[in-house]
């Protein structure tokens, strides 16, 4: 994995159909990485909807941030439509988990992105990395701590 | 290990004895089905362990998920203006199968508010505040889904029924 004061690696992936988000394209902007292994967990816990819930802290450090799992744009589409999520999902499905494994981050046992978080400074450099048990949901307390870091500098 | 951020003050809604050897604090959401099943050990709780609980609840609405739980959030603290934040919180939990935009004014009523006081507080600015103080503090300390225990200031890494039995366990 991935650890602080590495290069990001830079990515494309389809965030819809026919949009595509490259890294590079967010230079200037903070910006937060969730890998997470599949849409549709229960939604009380789920780790998307909680990031949902904090778009407006996100905006007020100035950071981006992007949920990345192996799951298709079509099912991303869907999951997003139904759990109102209003920030981009994307697909790291061809070749499937390319990114997740250019972070570091790949299950190859299971086939899914670990659940991972990471938090990438306005030059692209990762400011703080933290990989959580598969089952737990790590809640944004430690993304909000990195972002206040890097609002200091 | 996650610790609950900022410490219990005197914003808090809190049930019991400020004596109690355990508090538990409870991050909450009204339309969350999971707390809706909490909601009824947590009583459990209360009654069987009682002057050993100190409870307070804290909202964690998650609101893009749940339309009503932003505003049964706002009822519960409209309610508690009237000092019986409590009854619109046990309410609430009671009647979470069939909530919906018309049951506020309803259960108001029931609880025995000043209904006018009780419309003109919803649209309080400083009741939407206390909600969003509420989630900043869930946010802070680590909630990571609802609801969210902390025991004693650390975050419970468990359910309500994982609570009971940890507290059983303990006063064995």
């Amino acid at each position: 994995m991935l650890e602080k004061g590495a290069t990001a690696p830079d990515f494309e992936l389809n965030a819809t159909p026919d949009q595509k988000i490259k890294l590079k394209d967010f230079k200037g902007k903070n910006v937060i990485l969730a890998f997470y292994p599949a849409d549709w967990s229960p939604v009380c816990s789920d780790q998307m909807a909680l990031y949902n819930e904090m778009l407006k802290y996100f905006s007020k450090y100035d950071a981006q941030i992007f949920g990345v799992s192996v799951d298709s744009v079509w099912c991303h589409l869907a999951f997003e439509e139904n759990r109102k999520l209003h920030f981009p999902l994307l697909a790291d499905f061809e070749p499937k988990g390319a990114v997740s494994k250019a972070y570091g981050v790949y299950d190859d046992e299971l086939g899914e992105s670990k659940r991972a978080l990471f938090v990438i400074d306005k030059d692209g450099k990762i400011a703080w990395s933290y990989l959580s048990p598969i089952a737990v949901n790590p809640g944004a307390d430690g993304i909000l701590d990195a972002l206040e870091e890097l609002n200091k500098k | 290990m996650s610790t609950l951020k900022p410490e219990i003050n005197d914003q808090d809604h809190i049930q019991g004895d400020d004596s109690a050897s355990v508090t538990i604090v409870e991050f909450g959401d009204y339309q969350c089905p999971y707390c809706g099943n909490a909601y009824p050990i947590m009583k459990e709780i209360e009654e069987t362990f009682g002057h050993q609980i100190r409870f307070i609840f804290r909202h964690f609405p998650l609101a893009n998920a749940h339309e009503f739980a932003f505003p049964a959030a706002i009822a519960a603290e409209a309610a508690g203006l009237q000092d019986k934040f409590w009854e619109m919180h046990d309410a609430l939990y009671e009647n979470q199968y069939r909530l919906n935009g018309e049951l506020f004014d309803e259960l108001a009523e029931t609880i025995g508010l000043d209904l006018e006081q009780f419309q003109q507080d919803s649209s309080s600015e400083e009741i939407k505040r206390k909600i969003e103080d509420d989630f900043d503090s869930g946010v802070r300390s680590g909630v990571n889904g609802t609801p969210s225990f902390y025991v004693n200031g650390t975050k419970f890494d468990g359910g309500a029924t994982d609570l009971y039995q940890m507290l059983k366990e303990s006063a064995e």
